[in-house]
């Protein structure tokens, strides 16, 4: 840990990805976003440089990331969904708010996730990671192998939930079954608590649109009012609510950016997280069989000993050789992934902590902004209410 | 059930110490409200100085279509009947949350609860305070207050059994039809000679339509914060269970957050409510009283028919030289009857307007007050909160 925090401190490596822009027309048409970096690190080319990258270019990335990492028991974090209502409406051509909303979401979805793989010391050392930043262009290969059905299996791969598995661990060290369940109930309330954030969007929307009408119907009132100063109160009063309407919009928005968000991030890490586990359950397995399977190879030779069969026993003594050899391996392999799964997840702990931190203050800064408005727009009305005679 | 409240919001009423009506307590039952009507009054018509009866929802509606039925009150604005109380939705959801009780944790059963409950008197507390509007509104009018039924209400201490006697609330949508063709007579009617009728005529029915559109948005607007501040409590009950998992830096964190969200759903809480009192009451009473003006410029309008028919009656019985007297006696009732009602109906629309302007200015001016001190008090515990979780890190 020590020395990764030095390593940051030593070298800078910021990703910002901006400029969505549709390529295309049609069904076949797509967004692409500029990926711009900006780095001290020397394993790069230069100091700052761009490329040009659609949504199936990160899937690809998390592809291959996955096949090679996932294995060892790393958690490699999963790129945002695929969503196809709100890609067919951005094909369609819809201009409207919610596909707007939609574009916007997901490219701050797609850069956090830039950012936190680049933020993995390991997964920074992947030449993928570095060809996806640096290259002109991605090979194609990668773009036509997620198909709908494609990208669901593929998730589903990595994070096979635990629950299908039905292999029961001699856990030796409890840490990782505590762990385990620390992750679930987490998971749990996580989710949960993103179903009310997500109410809470559509309620503070709800109310923003209902203010906007409020508002009409205030100065509509206020028209009609023969008392001069009432008349011009209510005209106020109706303009004061009109800013509430954009205040309530843009607050729904920073409740759905920074909140709702940073739930749907860490609701999908935490599968990696699970995933993890289950490679490390894997590779447990693993060594397991093996030593099953050296013993029947023990008691092969004990029977070719018994029955005395001088040909056949050189083969099973070549047998147990082998299995000797894979036992020792996959026990190496077992301990070694543990090793990482646990490094991994106290990196995690530390990384979510900081992240949510910084969101969650960063979104009670907004409602901070939100009530100091507020306050502007009531003492400016005040003086006018108190006018009318 | 003694509380405390503020008296009748949306009027500014002189009280007068001859006659000062209120209602002291209120229990509520099953399926009624019973309202405790108290009376202070120096006036030699009761038996003594103070006194108090129980009243029940219809003998309110008994009264005031007691006011509307009499031919001597036809100059006067009528003062609005309470509406019914109404607790069904409030006990609709009390009923789900006790079917519910299984399905949730023992701090969010508790916690609903408590909501529903204050939900449940808050509706209490408005109903007697619009009950309570109305009695204060006789009690300071200066012919209503004389009215021998309104002093049978305050004094008699028996059941008025006025249940099922209740015409008009039974018909409501009948009434609903007869307000739409008395519109029409007010519009369809000839042009008003004098041009204090012709602009109040033209102004109350604007005016009235609008009002109906502000306080059916006002409702909208007002649900959907009451919807947004329920969701920050759920999120707060949520950010706790997460806090409690463990004793990390991270648990603790959402521990203060969680506080913090409790705190200030509660103010916004408040504020929905507070909306509720000052702008969404104010613009349903003034939907009731800008009806009863209306309805008093229908009378007027009809009394005005009934004078020009007299008159056409009139010049044909002379024609015919027949029944003229008897036709000469008719013209004569009609003119004094519509004299009698515009007369009357001028000061009213008047002082319907001086009341409206004041009722408006202090709920404008207190809503004002409530926004700021809340939006205010919000940001302090905001700021503060920040502040702490930014030290922390």
């Amino acid at each position: 840990m020590q020395l990764e925090e030095e390593v940051e401190d030593k070298f800078e490596l910021n990703i910002s990805i901006t400029n969505p822009e549709k390529v295309g027309d049609g069904m076949n048409a797509y967004m692409a976003y500029k990926v711009s970096t900006q780095t001290t690190l020397p394993m790069f080319r230069s100091k700052t440089f761009t490329v040009r990258r659609r949504f199936s270019d990160f899937l690809g990335l998390y592809e291959k990331l996955s096949d090679k990492h996932t294995l060892n028991g790393y958690i490699v974090p999963p790129p945002p969904e695929k969503s196809i209502m709100g890609m067919t409406k951005v094909k369609v051509g819809k201009e409207d708010n919610s596909s707007a909303e939609f574009v916007e979401r997901r490219r701050a979805a797609l850069e956090r996730y830039l950012q936190r793989v680049v933020f993995h010391p390991s997964l920074l050392q992947d030449p993928d990671v570095r060809e996806f930043l640096e290259r002109d262009d991605v090979s194609s290969a990668c773009v036509c192998a997620l198909s709908g059905a494609g990208f669901l299996k593929m998730i589903n791969r990595a994070t096979d939930s635990l629950s299908k598995m039905t292999i029961k661990m001699n856990e030796s060290d409890v840490w990782f079954e505590e762990k385990l369940q620390e992750v679930e109930a987490e998971d749990q309330q996580l989710r949960k608590l993103h179903i009310m954030v997500d109410s809470l969007v559509g309620h503070r929307k709800e109310l923003s649109v209902n203010t906007g009408g409020f508002a009409k119907s205030v100065a509509m009132l206020g028209s009609s009012e023969d008392n001069t100063a009432l008349s011009r109160a209510l005209s106020q009063l109706a303009e004061v609510e009109d800013k509430m309407e954009q205040l309530h919009q843009e607050q729904a928005a920073s409740d759905s950016f920074c909140f709702a968000e940073l739930l749907a991030d860490y609701i999908r890490l935490l599968g990696s997280v699970r995933a993890s586990f289950d490679q490390r359950m894997k590779t447990w397995q693993r060594w397991q069989d093996a030593q099953n399977m050296l013993q029947k190879k023990r008691e092969t030779e004990a029977k070719l000993l018994w029955a005395n069969k001088p040909d056949k026993l050189q083969q099973a003594k070549d047998d147990i050789t082998e299995w000797e050899a894979k036992v020792t391996q996959y026990e190496r392999d077992f301990d070694r992934v543990s090793a990482t799964v646990r490094k991994e997840v106290l990196r995690f702990e530390k990384e979510k902590a900081r992240d949510f931190k910084k969101q969650i203050i960063k979104y009670l800064e907004s409602l901070l902004q939100s009530q100091q408005q507020l306050i502007k727009y009531w003492e400016a009305f005040l003086p006018e209410a108190k006018a009318i005679a | 059930m003694l509380f405390d409240r503020p008296r009748a919001v949306n009027v500014d009423l002189q009280t007068d110490a001859t006659l000062q009506v209120d209602i002291s307590d209120a229990l509520s039952e099953r399926d009624k409200v019973k309202f405790t009507v108290h009376t202070k009054s120096t006036l030699p018509n009761f038996k003594q100085n103070e006194f108090s009866v129980v009243r029940q929802h219809e003998e309110f509606i008994w009264l005031h279509d007691s006011f509307v039925e009499n031919e001597e009150y036809a100059g006067y604005i009528i003062p609005p009947a309470p509406p019914r109380p109404d607790f069904d939705a409030s006990r609709e959801k009390l009923q789900k949350l006790g079917e519910g009780e299984g399905s949730m944790t023992k701090e969010e059963f508790t916690k609903m609860k408590q909501e529903l409950e204050a939900e449940y008197l808050a509706i209490f507390k408005k109903t007697v305070a619009m009950h309570e509007v109305f009695l204060c509104r006789v009690a300071a009018h200066p012919v209503l207050r004389k009215d021998m039924n309104f002093h049978v209400f305050l004094e008699y201490n028996q059941d008025l059994s006025v249940r099922g006697k209740n015409k008009r609330e039974k018909m409501e949508d009948f009434f609903k039809n007869v307000v739409k063709s008395a519109d029409g007579v007010l519009v369809a009617g000839v042009k008003d000679v004098d041009d204090f009728f012709e602009h109040e005529k033209t102004f109350l029915l604007e005016y009235h339509n609008r009002v109906k559109d502000a306080s059916s948005k006002s409702d909208r607007m007002i649900r959907s914060h009451k919807s947004a501040a329920d969701d920050i409590n759920r999120i707060a009950s949520t950010l706790y269970t997460l806090g409690t998992q463990d004793s990390t830096d991270v648990c603790k964190f959402f521990l203060k957050v969680s506080e913090l969200f409790e705190k200030t759903r509660k103010i916004e809480a408040r504020v929905a409510a507070d909306e509720d009192l000052k702008l969404a009451d104010l613009l349903k009473y003034y939907l009731r009283e800008s009806q009863a003006a209306k309805d008093l410029l229908y009378r007027r309008g009809r009394a005005l028919v009934d004078y020009e028919n007299a008159n056409k009656a009139l010049d044909k019985a002379r024609a015919k030289n027949k029944d003229v007297l008897q036709a000469e006696t008719s013209q004569q009732v009609c003119c004094q009857k519509f004299e009698k009602i515009s007369e009357s109906a001028k000061q009213e629309l008047i002082d319907f307007k001086t009341r409206r302007v004041a009722a408006f200015r202090k709920n404008l001016v207190e809503l004002a007050e409530l926004e700021l001190k809340h939006a205010k008090g919000n940001l302090q515990l905001l700021q503060s909160c920040v502040g702490v979780l930014k030290g922390d890190t």
